[in-house]
């Protein structure tokens, strides 16, 4: 029996969609079947971060109106095997779905799959209540800025009405150099204002924005965000992997640096 | 250098957590910038009908309280309204 897990945060451009692609890319990697369905209905984007925008055929609106089978929708990811991705559709707007549709499509998807993931819109409006209504797990995916907290903190309150079993946290973009001269918040403090466990921390990294233009998730990658994504991965299998000790770049010229700038 | 330089080598993310903190407290408590203004309009209003305060020193806000039944913090509204001239009043 498959897992659906949603990836929301609430605030947009806080790596919602970078993260649904590396963890479910993980996951397969990991050996797990896994389907990835964006639910952000009028903006697609998880397929060009997959790199498979030129595979489309049918959406997830085709699916639900039954326009099609849920089996000629799938693109199936020729990377991996097991990795599977349900574009949403482009033209159509949020209301062309219900959440009791939605967690209909996602149980579906249950007897075949072991995850399925779903990617949410920014907001709290039609789409993200689609998004949530099948999900067993959320992950809430948050930057370490007031803005992207504090909508974070709202989303938290939206998912415990909702009764969401599980709920976790994923701090992202996280700049080492900043926090340790007290310019950034560090993954403690914001798991410490918005008090639910944390799932990852992912650090900020220009590789992301190199994979994302080519189209090719980093998971399982030798950079930072890279393997911060497989840790995640390894953490939703249940695993217990330690906290990656992100200081161990740092070298001695940029200690001695950082601690007599101001002098 | 300064006294105040000396407060500013924290860095701005105590400050960034302190505010967040503030603003989490209303959000939760499902109380809006706007209810307050209004909460303490009409605070003022009934206050004044028996003695006068000091609109100037006036301070109403969320804030977290321990919780005296359950374990954990609660919002509560705090209120400190200062007593311009409590003699005058009685009269």
């Amino acid at each position: 029996m498959g897992e659906v897990i949603v990836v929301t945060s609430g605030k947009g451009g806080v790596g919602k969609t970078t993260t649904t692609a590396n963890v479910g890319t993980g996951l397969a990697m990991l050996g797990k079947k896994v389907v990835l369905i964006d639910t952000d209905i009028g903006l697609r984007n998880l397929d060009v971060v997959m790199g498979l925008e030129n595979r489309i055929v049918y959406n997830l609106v085709d699916v639900i109106e039954g326009a099609c089978r849920i089996r000629n929708a799938l693109i199936k990811d020729k990377r991996y095997p097991n990795l599977y991705l349900l574009p949403s559709a482009q033209t159509r707007d949020k209301n062309a779905v219900t959440p009791e549709q939605m967690k209909k499509l996602a149980d579906e998807l249950r007897d075949e799959f072991d995850y399925i993931i779903l990617d949410c819109p920014a907001g709290i409006e039609q789409g993200f209540k689609n998004a949530i209504a099948g999900a067993d797990r959320a992950l809430v995916v948050t930057t370490p800025e007031v803005s992207a907290v504090r909508d974070a903190d709202r989303i938290i309150g939206l998912l415990e009405a909702n009764e969401m079993k599980q709920v976790h946290l994923i701090v992202n973009r996280i700049r080492m150099d900043m926090v340790r001269r007290g310019d950034m918040m560090s993954s403690d403090d914001v798991c410490e204002i918005l008090a639910i466990d944390l799932i990852g921390i992912v650090p900020d990294d220009e590789n992301i924005v190199i994979s994302t233009n080519q189209g090719e998730p980093l998971v399982g990658s030798d950079s930072l965000a890279g393997r911060a994504f497989m840790n995640i991965c390894q953490r939703i299998m249940g695993e217990d992997v330690p906290f990656m000790d992100l200081d161990e770049k740092r070298s001695i010229f940029s200690r001695l640096f950082g601690k007599h700038k101001k002098n | 250098m300064g006294f105040s330089d000396f407060f500013r080598k924290k860095g701005t993310s105590s400050i960034a957590k302190d505010r967040l903190k503030l603003v989490l407290v209303s959000d939760r408590a499902g109380c809006s910038p706007e209810i307050m203004e209004q909460i303490k309009n009409d605070i003022i209003a009934v206050i004044s009908k028996y003695i006068e305060i000091d609109l100037d020193g006036l301070d109403i806000k969320i804030t977290q309280t321990e919780s005296e039944s359950n374990n954990g913090t609660v919002p509560a509204l705090f209120a400190n309204i200062p007593i311009k001239d409590l003699k005058a009043s009685k009269r």
